[in-house]
């Protein structure tokens, strides 16, 4: 069975779709990018699956046992956290938290799971650092050892490269490869870098308007119409930044 | 040196000198708690708000002659509380300038139903007393000391249950929420929580000095430490040492409690601030 099933799903605001007629599934161990245009509607996704926003028609199915609140996000970093006085061990402790169910504390498992994924992705010397004075990558680092820390089965990035330099950007993505093979941690990440996206990926899903719609394997979008124009646009673009 | 000693033993031989301090002690350490949260959720609005809907609602309660205003003064707050944190979040209507008018409302109300009805012959010190604490050391009831001091330790008990759910909900809402925790609901607790500090610690401190309770002790601890823990820990202290200092100042040097207390802690952020400069 799927872990996630999603049937003519539309999404959007108040009622209102800002996508629709979409259906994909995710398996156990798939590493799914979601592609698209700016406000094609793929943060919203996100949100929806996460259950923070109501679905305006359709039907998700989660498979396979999977509980509702085990699933680990990593959200777009909002303005307050930039000076916000927290130390990288008591933010990746509080994706814990999901685990607590009526319990005012953490246990001494909790405490061992989180330094356990701060070793994982290379942090654990930073535990004792302040998050705001972190670069963008280590930042991004402690995001996902907090998302570790909601779950060990699937993954949701939004944009998780977003203001990173290159060189932490294909470290991220490295990083995140490996949980998706190592550990069979299933992967649902928005990129704009779609180049990097096609390299890792093993199914794709592209969000535009219900024409311009794609869902499957990342060689089968490589061959498709909607994949080479949007490869090419994208393509384009990125040489003009680096000239 | 010692003439000062003498004063001081002197003035804590009366017992109603040694419940206020008690109770000042306890009011800022429960306003200590809470400031860091307030100023990180951008909710200082909420204690701002909530100290000019108080001074209204005790207006009220003088003209309605109510012995006891704190039954009267506690639920409007909480109510009101309720209310600013809707109107702060929902971001469709202008949410900041609807604060502002009802604050600034209550005050003027308050103010008119106090001159129109007031039956006292100083009105002029009784509204400045409202608005700015007491001039002089209060005089504070066994009964008052009582509430006082089981609110307080209910306060703090909540704190210490939902302390890392506020951590949490404080730092990032949406994952909070993704990951089940009904960020809502603990909004809401924060709000009702500080209605009830601001209730408490009004008497003392006048109901426009109350926020700077809230807010300087975690902006001073702000300044210098890096972790949450350290951040609470720190203002809960700061906001102590501040009031106690400020309560036996004000003692001997016959200044207003509420007005020392705050200069305390302003000096205090002068130093932290100082500080936190040359930590960086
Ligand atoms: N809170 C909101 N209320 C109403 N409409 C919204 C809200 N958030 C986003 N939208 C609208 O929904 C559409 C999709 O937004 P979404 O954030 O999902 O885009 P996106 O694909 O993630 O874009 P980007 O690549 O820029 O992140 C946009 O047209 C946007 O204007
Ligand atoms: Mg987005």
């Amino acid at each position: 069975m799927s872990l996630i099933t999603c049937r003519d799903l539309s999404l959007g605001y108040d009622g209102r779709a800002v996508v629709s007629g979409l259906s994909f599934s995710v398996e156990k161990g798939d590493y799914l990018c979601i592609v698209g245009e700016n406000g094609s509607g793929k943060s919203t996704l996100i949100k929806t699956l996460l259950g923070l926003l109501p679905a305006v028609s359709g039907e998700i199915t989660f498979g396979d046992n999977l509980k509702r609140f085990e699933i680990g996000y990593l959200p777009q970093q909002t303005e307050a956290q930039k000076d916000f006085p927290a130390s990288v061990y008591e933010i990746v402790l509080s994706g814990c938290l999901n685990g607590c169910g009526f319990r005012p504390f953490y246990t001494k498992e909790q405490k061992k799971k989180s330094t356990g994924n701060m070793e994982k992705l290379g942090i654990a010397d930073l535990a004792k650092r302040c998050y705001r004075e972190l670069s963008g990558g280590q930042q991004q680092r402690v995001l996902l050892a907090r998302a570790l820390c909601a779950t060990h089965r699937l993954l949701l990035l939004d944009e998780p490269t977003a203001g990173l330099d290159p060189n932490a950007s294909a470290d991220f993505y490295k990083l995140v490869s490996k949980l998706n093979l190592d550990d069979k941690i299933t992967i649902i990440m928005i990129s704009h870098d779609v180049a990097t996206a096609l390299a890792h990926a093993s199914h794709i899903l592209h969000i535009g308007n219900s024409k311009s719609q794609f869902f499957g394997k990342t060689d089968e979008y490589n061959k498709s119409d909607i994949g080479t124009s949007y490869i090419c646009s994208c393509g384009g673009k990125h040489h003009e930044r680096s000239n | 040196m010692n003439e000062v000693i003498e004063k001081l033993v002197l003035y804590f031989e009366y017992p109603f000198v040694r419940y206020a301090f008690v109770v000042v002690v306890l009011s800022a350490l429960c306003s200590s708690l809470f400031g860091a949260t307030l100023v990180l959720k951008r909710f200082s609005f909420i204690g701002d708000g909530l100290s000019h809907i108080a001074f209204g609602a005790i207006a009220i309660a003088a003209v309605l002659k109510l012995t006891n205003e704190t039954v009267l003064v506690m639920p409007v707050t909480i109510v009101f509380a309720v209310l600013l944190l809707g109107m702060g979040q929902n971001t469709k209507i202008k949410g900041d300038a609807a604060i502002a008018m009802l604050s600034v409302g209550s005050l003027a109300v308050g103010y008119l139903l106090m001159n129109a009805f007031s039956t006292s012959s100083n009105i002029a010190g009784d509204v400045c007393t409202t608005l700015f604490g007491s001039t002089s050391i209060l005089t504070i009831s066994k009964t008052d000391l009582i509430v006082s001091v089981v609110a307080s330790i209910i306060v703090i008990i909540i704190f210490f249950l939902t302390y890392n759910r506020i951590f949490a909900v404080t730092f990032d809402e949406t994952f909070a929420k993704a990951t089940g925790i009904r960020a809502d609901f603990y909004n809401l607790l924060i709000a009702v929580v500080i209605a009830i500090i601001i209730v408490l610690a009004m008497n003392l401190v006048g109901s426009l000095l109350i926020s700077a309770l809230v807010i300087f002790p975690a902006l001073s601890a702000m300044r210098v430490f890096g972790s949450f823990k350290s951040v609470i820990i720190c203002s809960a202290v700061i906001s102590v040492v501040c009031a106690a200092a400020g309560l036996v100042v004000s003692v001997l040097a016959g200044t207003t409690v509420g007005a020392t207390i705050v200069v305390a802690n302003i000096v205090v952020f002068g130093i932290f601030y100082t500080a936190g400069l040359v930590r960086r």
